[in-house]
């Protein structure tokens, strides 16, 4: 019970503050300040699909930034037979 | 050429309406021309908040749609004669409202008003991103609180990208508006000061609105507190606001309520 006084003394304000920090900066990187990911995404599918099915569910888009350098990650499942098919064409 | 506003905020009741009424008033007070556009379709407000709800015939739809024409659906305030309104319709589909017959509507706005201002629907959907579409100015609306703050950020991001001055490149101007602030609660630890909210949201601060009963009361009337009283504190803040906007530089203070000494002794005492 003291404890809790204690605590309840010092206010809840920097606790607000401080979870409200993290949780945008964590935010702010997870959207981005724009679209961009979801552009990339969208216009690097549809160059591919021009010469290959592909099935837009088994597709992973991952953005890591880092403090030097950022990733664009782009992974795509081909389907097996479509690929012979280009390839043999 | 009016100067187009918008009044935004991502997460609802933290007082978008009540700016949007209380900077149109206190604009209007200043002899400038003023239309305050409703957003809202579907949950209209403005048209109560600013007494009115009953001389309402026509909305934003039938304009959008063709089915009436601009002066036919503006409002002309019965206590200011240089401000009106463009009520939301309560009624019809949100999706009526068209990108094309926004930017039409919004472009009569401009050649007829000084300031248009337009009170946007919560959250992050369609009808918010059509009322910050065409804005030259945006006003976030906030209050010291987490979720309030966070959906903020949300909203500026999308005030980074969606906005036609944002894709042309072009600068539109931010400002916070921090609303229902207590700074005696601030200073005792117990609510987000504007410093924090300021940091963590990095916009300039247009005005801080104290957290007043005056604001309820204007409202329960249907008249902008900056008409219903215009000397009280957050009265005082959005008319400081509306010089800020217009140009001038203002001091920015903190208005805090008259409170007599037994008032001060029982809010103590309920603390």
């Amino acid at each position: 019970m003291n404890l809790l006084s204690f605590l309840s003394r010092r206010g809840t304000a920097p606790v607000a503050r401080e979870r409200l920090q993290i949780l945008l900066a964590h935010e702010r990187t997870a959207f981005g300040r724009s679209d961009l990911v979801a552009v990339l995404r969208e216009e690097i599918l549809a160059v591919i699909a021009k010469h290959v099915a592909i099935d837009k569910e088994k597709v992973k888009v991952t953005m890591e930034r880092g403090d030097a350098v950022s990733t664009l990650g782009v992974d795509i499942e081909l389907p097996d037979n479509k690929v012979a098919r280009l390839a043999s064409a | 050429m009016a100067k187009v506003i918008v009044v935004t905020s991502g997460k609802g009741g933290v007082g978008k309406t009540t700016t949007t009424a209380a900077l149109g008033a206190a604009l209007a007070r200043t002899g400038q021309k003023v239309c305050v556009v409703d957003f809202d379709v579907g949950l209209r407000n403005l048209d109560l908040i600013m007494g009115a709800e009953r001389r309402v015939v026509y909305d934003l739809i039938n304009v959008v749609q063709g089915d009436a024409k601009l002066p036919q659906a503006l409002i002309r305030d019965k206590r200011l004669d240089t401000l009106s309104l463009l009520p939301a319709s309560q009624t019809r589909d949100k999706d009526a409202l068209t990108d094309e017959g926004v930017a039409r509507v919004i472009g009569e706005l401009r050649e007829k008003f000084d300031w248009v201002i337009c009170d946007s629907p919560a959250g992050i959907e369609r009808g918010a991103t059509l009322a910050m579409r065409h804005a030259d100015i945006a006003v976030v609306v906030t209050n010291p609180e987490v979720s309030s703050v966070r959906d903020s950020d949300r909203i500026i991001g999308l005030l980074d990208s969606k906005t036609e001055r944002a894709e042309k490149g072009e600068r539109l101007e931010k400002h916070l508006i921090l609303t229902r602030y207590d700074p005696n609660r601030a200073e005792r630890g117990e609510m987000l000061k504007i410093d924090d909210v300021l940091e963590i949201l990095s916009i300039p601060l247009l005005a801080v609105i104290p957290e007043s009963e005056e604001v309820l009361k204007a409202s329960n009337l249907g008249s902008p507190v900056t008409l219903n009283a215009p000397q009280s504190a957050p009265a005082r803040a959005y008319a400081d606001a509306v010089r800020r906007l217009k140009g001038e530089t203002v001091a920015m203070t903190v208005p805090s309520e008259k409170r007599s000494l037994l008032g001060k002794l029982f809010t103590r005492r309920a603390a």
